[in-house]
């Protein structure tokens, strides 16, 4: 789960983390209020589950409180990277002298956590370790230990810090890495971790995500979620306990399993054609689940012909066909349907179809071809 | 011979009085699995399907000699279950729960590891060596005895593939669901070090997805350990950036763990990159029918 800036902000404060004072704002008059609170100098950034916002207009700096004002109009209110602003976080600028940037992340390859610090802080992490990996240093946290004092002096010394910005930093790191562990965290950064002129170090931005299978434990940071940031159909299926994801093409597909999903997506791309969204049905998911993920499906207008392919296992093929024609008897079928049913129950699913307008198929690429041609060739009805 | 089970190994199901463990052990009994005990903590002594129910890993070891478990433990409660089989004496846990906490999962892959225990999974369908012994949630089916190694972090998929290699009357030794989390006990290169070692197997079949950089170890570990031929196929080609596909571990973040950088890798390392399971399976035929290997 993603959560916005002001919200890492917020967590990481009440760590101890040092930030500049700063408050989010909804309105162009709250951030005029902030922004007088703060002395008239503060940096106006959109809150958008969106990287790069600087770049996209979505971060300006105000040298007074008119400005600030304008920018949060300006922010306010408009997409930043195709996400509508809300909010806007209005902090105090300060005067910098160096960026650097310190993380800690899931590291997959060796099962463990790893914290990274760099010089070269302020910009994408991703794009320094592409260009100038050597720049980023890397430490990975024993499992049971934790993050060792060494390896804190390690990464200090390693961003060229010394003396009592090094004793700072330090504590930092390990206040980082802690919030990473209690809160579940696949990824905290801050980026950049400034060194003001005073020579203060001081947080300026900072990212948490969390991971979503530890949500059930930790519910002040479920309650985070900004649902608004989400697709309204992702969320539906998410109740439906269905995996949903929007994509832009114009074949539905309905699957069971994620791999098999992904697979029966490349397989329609690979036919000409573009997948309309990933559907993940699960194991033995019952009549009204999958019923659901048909509605959603055919809700989207985008849809011209849908796929069901399905490889029963603990998923029942009769079942899945009983979805289908309990949505065929209750508002018909407003596109072609293609379904490939293989594995437990198969037979049966294919004598439920028979005789509905649902074109069975053998094979995962003749499904493909023949939903491909049927939505190049479709029209939609209405239902 | 085949790799992590055969017709010897005594199963213990934990969690074997819940919905899915009850039906499972039920599936695997009919497979010929030996399954020999389960528990479910406070209710010792009743039965399931015959297999009699133990409080403890510890007791079940010791009053039916289980040597490996399958964990159908609900999430916030199946890293302790796990703690607990590799702290008796279990040599291979396969975990087939979804949606554990991934920090839970670094604690314990480090304990098992320092216990001398192999973990399989978790998010996984299990093990299975056609013909002898199935430890997992796969339809039985579609499988058949035969020489080619399956390893694969999808479930329905790797059903797929193995049905159309069986399709095409090429059984396999072992199928291996690693599981579809970031972090699972085995990975494809600890997989990959079995196969090449088994003597039943002669071509192992990959079948990988995007997010991680597993494939692009196994590539590594191909070109430089691998004397057997390996096929590949990475699901995921369409998936966009930044979404989870299903899987908590298929994700493309940051640009990295694309399908595309998988594949080259393959490519790079002399692994066939099939372009689906019909494709993948007709690359293994061909190599099979090559090989002068006596069966």
């Amino acid at each position: 789960m993603k959560t916005h800036e002001y919200q890492a902000r917020e967590v990481l404060a009440r760590y101890g983390v040092p930030f500049p004072p700063g408050r989010v704002a909804e309105t162009p008059d709250e951030a005029e209020a902030i922004a007088r609170e703060l002395g008239g100098k503060v940096v106006v950034k959109a809150q958008v589950h969106a990287g790069g916002r600087g770049k996209a207009g979505g971060v300006k700096l105000a040298g007074s409180t008119e400005e600030a004002r304008d920018h949060a109009r300006t922010i306010l209110g408009s997409p930043i990277r195709g996400r509508l602003v809300r909010k806007v976080l209005v902090g105090q600028a300060v005067p910098i002298s160096r960026e650097l940037y310190v993380g800690v992340v899931l590291d997959r390859a060796t099962k463990g956590v790893a914290m990274m610090a760099s010089a070269m802080g302020g910009v994408d992490i991703e794009e320094v370790a592409r260009s100038s990996p050597d720049a980023i240093v890397k430490v990975s946290a024993d499992p049971l230990l934790g993050l060792a004092d060494y390896q804190a002096r390690d990464l200090a010394l390693a961003v060229g810090l010394a003396g009592d910005q090094a004793k700072v930093f330090r504590a930092i790191a390990k206040t980082l890495y802690r919030a990473f562990l209690e809160c579940d965290c696949s990824l905290l950064e801050i980026n950049p971790l400034a060194v003001t002129e005073d020579g203060v170090l001081v947080a300026l931005d900072s990212k948490m995500v969390i991971d979503d299978s530890a949500l059930y434990r930790q519910p002040a940071l479920a309650a985070l979620r900004d649902t608004s940031e989400e697709e309204p159909a992702e969320m539906e299926a998410q109740r439906a306990g269905v995996n949903y994801v929007k994509l832009d093409g114009n074949v539905g597909c309905i699957v069971n399993g994620a791999g098999l999903a992904m697979a029966t997506m490349d397989t329609i791309k690979a036919h000409g054609g573009e997948p309309a969204n990933f559907l993940d049905i699960g194991g033995g998911a019952s009549v009204d689940q999958i019923g659901a993920a048909l509605r959603i499906i055919l809700k989207e207008p985008n849809v011209r012909a849908v796929l069901v392919n399905i490889f029963g296992g603990i998923t029942r093929c009769d079942v899945v066909a009983q979805a289908l024609v309990g949505l065929i008897e209750e508002r018909g079928l407003n596109v072609p349907v293609v379904a490939r049913l293989v594995g437990t129950n198969a037979a049966e699913g294919r004598r439920i179809l028979a005789g509905t307008d649902v074109l069975l198929v053998a094979t995962m690429s003749e499904a493909a071809q023949r939903v491909v041609c049927l939505a190049g060739e479709s029209r939609r009805v209405a239902p | 011979m085949s790799i992590l089970i055969d017709a010897g190994s005594r199963v213990l199901v934990q969690n074997i009085t819940g919905r899915e463990g009850s039906f499972h052990t039920q599936q695997m009994l009919a497979y010929g699995t030996r399954v020999v005990s389960g528990t479910a903590p406070g209710r010792g002594g009743q039965e399931v399907e015959g297999v009699p129910v133990f409080d403890s890993v510890r007791q079940a070891v010791g009053a039916t000699g289980a040597d490996t478990s399958i964990v159908f433990v609900p999430a916030p409660f199946a890293p302790d279950a796990i703690v607990e089989a590799a702290d008796n004496g279990i040599r291979l846990v396969v975990c087939i729960t979804e949606g554990i906490p991934v920090l839970d999962m670094v604690k314990v892959c480090a304990h098992v590891h320092a216990k001398g225990c192999r973990l399989v999974g978790p998010n996984c369908p299990g093990v299975i060596t056609p013909g002898q012994c199935k430890v997992g949630i796969m339809p039985a089916d579609v499988y058949a005895p035969g020489p080619v190694g399956v390893v694969s972090r999808s479930g329905t998929l790797t059903y797929e593939i193995a049905g159309e290699l069986t399709a095409l009357g090429m059984g396999q030794s072992t199928c291996v669901g690693i599981g579809g989390d970031p972090v699972i006990g085995s990975s494809f290169v600890d997989v990959l070090t079995l196969f090449e070692h088994d003597p039943e197997t002669e071509v192992v079949a990959l079948i990988g997805e995007i997010g991680g950089t597993d494939e692009e170890e196994a590539a590594a570990f191909i070109a430089a350990k691998m004397t057997k031929p390996v096929v590949a196929f990475i699901a995921g080609k369409t998936a966009p950036p930044d979404k989870r596909m299903g899987h908590a571990g298929a994700i493309v973040s940051a640009g990295r763990g694309t399908a595309a950088e998988k594949i080259a890798a393959f490519e790079r390392a002399g692994v066939i990159v099939g372009d689906g399971a019909e494709d993948m399976a007709q690359a293994i035929a061909a190599i099979v029918k090559e090989r002068p290997v006596a069966r």
